[in-house]
């Protein structure tokens, strides 16, 4: 990736930090990470268990407000928005999927997905069209009138893409969206997932533990100790380096 | 404001439809408490009709009493020189006599009698019943009666028949025979079906006891009053009371307040209503409760995806109103057809009134039994609801 001065991100976070207080004493949960991030790209962020990628994720995804620093999302910094810009912030411009319970049980896949028009009230004709076609992009052709307990985790996760993706937000999150799958379907669904953020030149992030799945990455972020202690932005380093570090 | 309410009014239908099966269940325990409040209300209502119903329906706006009787009807006494004295009182248009008493109907078709109250009344002045068939009572000593339909169709007695009523007067049980010459309607007598007979036919008919049955000084319970002007019931009752000696008189609100029994049972069925109520806001309260308890995730997903309070909120009153305003309807629609199959002898009302301010009551304990549940619903944090806190 070319991170030129004169470059505007999709996303850039500057010096976040994000602390608690416990018994214990104070807890860095992020601790100054800063990181941009383009439109067109994908990202992974990679980390052991307790790392801050989670706490992460949140704050990008403006559920959690940082301690201090900025985070830019088209410019707007979420870091000093009220409740109220923040939930609009994430209707209009974030996607958003999860590692389970992602779906309403009650609405269809193609409903599911028609949700997220409805919140923006952009539900109409075209709107309800784009959704069949995402959905049949992303193989769910016969099962657009299914509700989520007659569908496979695989299959809701392709639904819950589809829904991050059909009101055309900014940036794109995915947390541990794999966690639930078996391998070829984990495979299949991120392979999917970086396609479309690619073709439709969003800004995506994907949290994983499953370092397999950054073959599809255009980076690594790999945060420790609530810190970002490397990244990797090169396929073959990607490949080489985090794949061989499971062994 | 116009897209959440769309939203949720969407998410709550989609919701409801797609659990039907659990929301008509809740739907149906609502119609059982629907059914029972408006029936504790219908009972109400007719209990307090059958006791009060003659004396509310009275033509005239006071009734006077012997003093210290607490304006019990049947404990008190007056005769004909209190009634001339009461006649005299500047804005009396005009006074009667009134006796009650107990008697028994003899059924020309069954071997039981039919307990009636015989009441005595002096035609052709205030508390004499208007009839809707046949004609009104002609003299005093006439031995022709009025009923009321409640009595004719639990006798199967209709105009011009002869009634047998069954007394006891001293200790002989007596046997009299009046012909009917009209029909009044909902002229009911402390719960009773009623027989009206001129005062003094009356006199001569009623129970007595050994010493009663050889006077000849006729009795009645209290004098009837209709006034000149019906503005002026305060000065008139002052002029009663201060003109005729040993004698208190009330108003019709406060003599039908008087009557035995009657604020005590009204008490008892609206508490009975309030407390079926309060049950009802506690079942609802309590099924929705759980319903947002099982939702945590889906709600914090709604949240998560740009859903704001406002729109949860409202989808989950909109539920609510929707499962209790089906609830009542059905409830509303079952209590009509059971009411379809009460005889007359049962008394239950469906007044207008009480009925509406039932129902109203009932679709708001949906939306106030739900009320902790909305606030619980609204206070979900998406981060905790998605395991994504620290």
């Amino acid at each position: 990736m070319n991170n030129s001065e004169q470059k505007t991100y999709a996303l850039e976070t500057k010096t976040v930090i994000k602390t608690y207080q416990s018994d214990s004493g104070t807890i860095h949960a992020v601790d100054d990470v800063s990181i941009q991030i383009s439109s067109g790209e994908f990202v992974a962020l990679v980390g052991p268990s307790g790392s801050g990628k989670t706490t992460m994720l949140s704050m990008l995804a403006a559920l959690l407000q940082p301690t201090s620093g900025k985070i830019l999302l088209d410019g707007q910094d979420l870091a000093t928005m009220d409740d109220r810009q923040r939930v609009t912030m994430r209707r209009e411009k974030i996607g958003f999927t999860f590692q389970a319970n992602n779906l309403v049980p009650y609405l269809s896949a193609v409903e599911n997905v028609e949700l997220m028009l409805r919140l923006n009230d952009k539900l109409d004709k075209t709107g309800k069209l784009r959704a069949r076609e995402l959905l049949a992009r992303l193989g769910l052709a016969e099962r657009m009138n299914n509700l989520p307990g007659q569908m496979s985790g695989g299959q809701q996760q392709r639904v819950a893409i589809a829904r991050a993706l059909i009101h055309n937000p900014s940036l794109v999150l995915a947390d541990e969206p794999t966690a639930s799958l078996d391998t070829e379907r984990a495979y299949q669904v991120v392979q999917t997932f970086a396609g479309l953020i690619h073709e439709q030149n969003r800004a995506g992030i994907m949290v994983t533990h499953d370092l397999r799945m950054c073959e599809f990455v255009d980076r690594v972020l790999l945060m420790q100790d609530g810190k970002l202690v490397r990244t990797y932005d090169n396929h073959d380093e990607i490949m080489n380096e985090l794949i061989s570090a499971r062994h | 404001m116009r897209t959440i309410f769309s939203v949720s009014n969407y998410l709550a239908i989609k919701e409801v439809w797609r659990n039907r099966g659990r929301f008509l269940l809740v739907s149906m325990v609502i119609a059982l408490i629907t059914l029972l409040v408006l029936f504790i209300a219908a009972l109400g209502e007719g209990l307090g009709n059958g006791n009060r119903e003659y004396i509310s329906k009275l033509n005239g706006e006071l009734i006077v009493y012997q003093a210290k009787s607490d304006f019990l009807i049947a404990a008190s006494r007056l005769d004909n020189n209190r009634l001339a004295a009461v006649r005299r009182v500047d804005g009396v248009a005009d006074a009667g006599l009134f006796g009650t008493a107990s008697a028994n109907l003899i059924l020309p078709t069954d071997s039981e009698t039919l307990k009636v109250a015989l009441l005595g009344i002096e035609p052709g002045h205030v508390g004499e019943p208007k009839v809707v068939q046949g004609q009104q009572l002609s003299t005093d000593l006439a031995e022709e009666v009025i009923i009321d339909r409640n009595t004719a169709i639990r006798s199967n007695l209709a105009l011009g028949d002869e009634l047998v009523i069954r007394v006891t007067q001293g200790i002989k049980d007596e046997f009299f025979k009046l012909r009917i010459i009209g029909i009044t309607d909902g002229q009911q007598y402390s719960l009773q079906p009623s027989v009206f007979v001129p005062f003094y036919t009356w006199d001569r008919i009623r129970p007595k006891s050994e010493a009663e049955v050889n006077s000849s000084n006729p009795v009645a319970n209290v004098i009837l009053v209709k006034l000149s002007d019906p503005a002026q019931v305060e000065s008139v009752k002052l002029g009663i009371t201060n003109q005729v000696n040993n004698v208190e008189v009330a108003s019709l609100k406060q003599a039908i307040q008087a009557l035995p029994g009657y604020s005590a049972q009204q008490s008892t069925l609206n508490t009975q209503g309030g407390f079926t109520l309060f049950i009802g806001i506690l079942v609802i309260g309590g099924f929705f409760q759980i319903q947002i308890l099982q939702k945590v995730a889906q709600i914090g997903v709604l949240k998560a995806i740009g859903a704001g309070n406002p729109t949860v909120a409202v989808a989950s009153i909109f539920q609510i109103i929707v499962v209790t305003v089906i609830g009542v309807a059905i409830g509303g629609l079952l209590t009509f057809l059971f009411s379809l199959t009460f005889p007359p002898t049962v008394p239950i009302v469906f007044n207008g009134t009480t009925s509406a301010i039932a129902l109203i009551a009932l679709l708001l304990i949906g939306p106030l039994g739900g009320l902790i549940s909305i606030r619980y619903a609204v206070r979900i944090e998406p981060l905790k609801a998605l395991g994504l806190s620290s």
